[in-house]
């Protein structure tokens, strides 16, 4: 099993979404984030005062997949949250050691 | 705006001076009950209560969306208790020594707790034989008293103490927003002055021209919050911690709130509801207008980006700068000192603020004072008649007559004026806040400012998700 962690561009999650969907994942969790890159941050001036917010927001979107289909998860999440701009974000894969669904006590695979 | 009186029992009118007869000098209180008219009532009426309007909700709102979500509460709750503590404070005194005569620099205490005051008592209007019911006028005055204090806060938000506030708003009202008033805005009235025609506050016998408080309330309450931000000294972290605006769509609600609110307070001004009270209420309108486009070309310019919180603050300092001149003003000459205000506004609340360090939080200073400054100096010239300007009357004579105007003697009036103004309030809202500053302490702690004002001084928070 793996969890594929994608940080991404906050409107670009529809788009992620229905692309996973399109994959046969049926579940995903998301959480609004900040942090920074190499996008840096943005310059906001109030009544003449800048500010610069060095923590950009963004989304971060986890899918916990079967191995095999982890690949095919990056791909379409890469393909989706695409626009080519400085700031798209970035995946990470990691391995899962064990999972459990809560209702009926299934793990691994059957769990996910 | 102006003043009052003669007080007198409920009596049934004597017979009505009909409209076209010679005016009476002098009316007996009796005879002044047939000089009112239902329109100037109801619409002083609904002035008034629109510019209660103007502090709570609309100030509190264009404060409170300025601050860190911390001290939301803590601004509203300043600006509410304000005019909630001004309120009773203007009855029990301060519309006796505001509006009484007494001497040229404060009145005297014989309407305190509005004694003498009844259905039958009535205030002049700027017109011979033209009165309101006097309740309306302790009521429409009130909220000028209300407003006042109330505008300072936004100069040491996020970081008073909300106890000693709540002392400095009682002091400072009866040691500086009541002598000026009293300064500005006392007279006998048009039947009474020819026959009395010392009985006037200093600055009105001066000629000093005010026509809805830009010295009494806009100079009066920016200076101050200057003196005060000053002497409570920076926010913690000030110039380290970024202290972005929580909410601009507070702050646009309430500017909006602002600009409805000052009809009231500027057309209103004029105490009777006629023409000049439309040509206020259009100067109003459109001198507005004007500062939020000249300060959203500014940013324009200037950054690239015109933003919302410059188009509002734009429209607030044109609200303060044509509130002398609403009623004096061509409405062309008012899109001109609307235009005017927007830079030198901006100038003080990015550069001169920044370069001199001082930490007027909410711009209190930058806007009302500098703003003010220009609307009283700016109303010297366009109330000239030449320019198409209202001019003024020589109320010596009865009934009153236009007087000659000299653009560069009202100008040196109007500087006189500002400069007392500043003086005074500048000194006493100085002595008054050392003093608190040295006995029960102006400043939150550090850890309460850190936490916030809205949980360590009110001991709750504005938004629980």
């Amino acid at each position: 099993m793996k969890l594929v962690i994608a940080i991404i561009k906050p409107f670009k999650l529809d788009e992620v979404r229905e692309a996973l969907t399109e994959i046969g994942v049926t579940g995903m969790t998301v959480t609004e984030v900040k942090g920074f890159g190499r996008q840096k941050g943005q310059t906001e001036i109030y009544r003449g005062a800048e500010y610069t917010t060095n923590m950009v927001p963004k989304l971060k979107v986890e899918v916990a997949c079967a191995t095999a289909l982890a690949p095919r998860v990056v791909e379409a999440i890469q393909a989706a949250a695409n626009t080519g701009a400085i700031g798209d974000g970035k995946i990470f894969v990691t391995d899962i050691g064990e999972a459990v669904r809560i209702r009926t006590g299934e793990t691994d695979d059957n769990a996910l | 705006m102006i003043n009052l009186i003669r007080s007198g029992t409920l009596a049934i009118a004597a017979v009505a001076a009909p409209a076209w007869a010679a005016p009476v000098r002098a009316p007996a209180a009796e005879a002044m009950t047939a000089m009112v008219d239902k329109g100037d009532t109801a619409w002083m009426l609904i002035s008034s209560a629109l510019v209660l309007m103007m502090s709570v909700p609309a100030f509190a709102l264009f404060y409170g969306g300025l601050v860190r979500t911390k001290n939301m509460l803590s601004v509203l709750m300043q600006v509410f208790m304000i005019v909630s503590v001004a309120a009773l404070v203007w009855v029990s005194w301060g519309y006796s020594l505001t509006f009484t005569s007494g001497g040229p620099f404060i009145g005297g205490l014989s309407k305190a707790f509005l004694a003498g005051v009844t259905t039958g008592s009535y205030a002049a209007t700027f017109s011979n034989n033209v009165y309101i019911p006097e309740y309306v006028f302790v009521v429409f005055q009130m909220t000028f008293a209300c407003i006042t204090p109330a505008l300072i806060v936004g100069a040491f938000a996020e970081r008073v103490k909300f106890s000693a506030l709540m002392i400095f708003t009682i002091l400072w009202l009866t040691l500086v927003y009541f002598p000026i008033a009293h300064m500005v805005w006392y007279w006998a009235g048009p039947d009474f002055l020819p026959d009395a025609p010392t009985d006037a506050g200093y600055l009105w016998a001066m000629g000093a021209l005010d026509f809805a408080g830009g010295t009494v309330v806009h100079i009066n309450a920016g200076i101050a919050g200057l003196v005060g931000c000053l002497i409570i000294g920076k926010r913690v972290g000030f110039g380290r911690e970024a202290t972005p605006p929580h909410s601009l769509t507070m702050t646009m609600i309430g500017a909006s709130l602002l600009w409805v609110g000052w009809f009231g307070f500027n057309a209103g001004s004029n105490l009777e509801s006629n023409g000049l009270t439309a040509l206020a209420f259009l100067n109003t309108f459109v001198a507005t207008a004007a500062a939020a486009v000249s300060w959203a070309l500014v940013e324009q310019l200037r950054h690239g980006r015109p933003s919302l919180l410059g188009a509002v603050t734009g429209a607030v300092a044109g609200l303060v700068a044509i509130t002398p001149a609403s009623g004096f003003a061509a409405p062309m000459w008012a899109i001109v000192l609307g235009l005017i205000v927007s830079p030198i506004c901006y100038l003080f609340v990015s550069t001169v603020k920044n370069a001199l360090k001082y930490d007027d939080t909410l711009d209190v200073f930058g806007v009302h004072c500098i703003g003010g400054i220009v609307g009283a100096l700016g109303t010297a010239i366009v109330a000239d008649p030449a320019l198409g300007g209202q001019g003024y009357f020589d109320y010596t004579q009865f009934p009153a007559v236009a007087a000659a105007y000299d653009m560069g003697t009202q100008f040196v009036t109007q500087l006189t004026a500002v400069g007392i103004t500043l003086a005074w309030s500048g000194l006493v809202s100085a002595v008054l806040f050392f003093a608190l500053d040295k006995t029960i302490g102006l400043r939150a702690t550090e850890e309460s400012q850190r936490e916030g004002l809205d949980l360590s001084e009110h001991g709750e928070r504005a938004y629980n998700y």
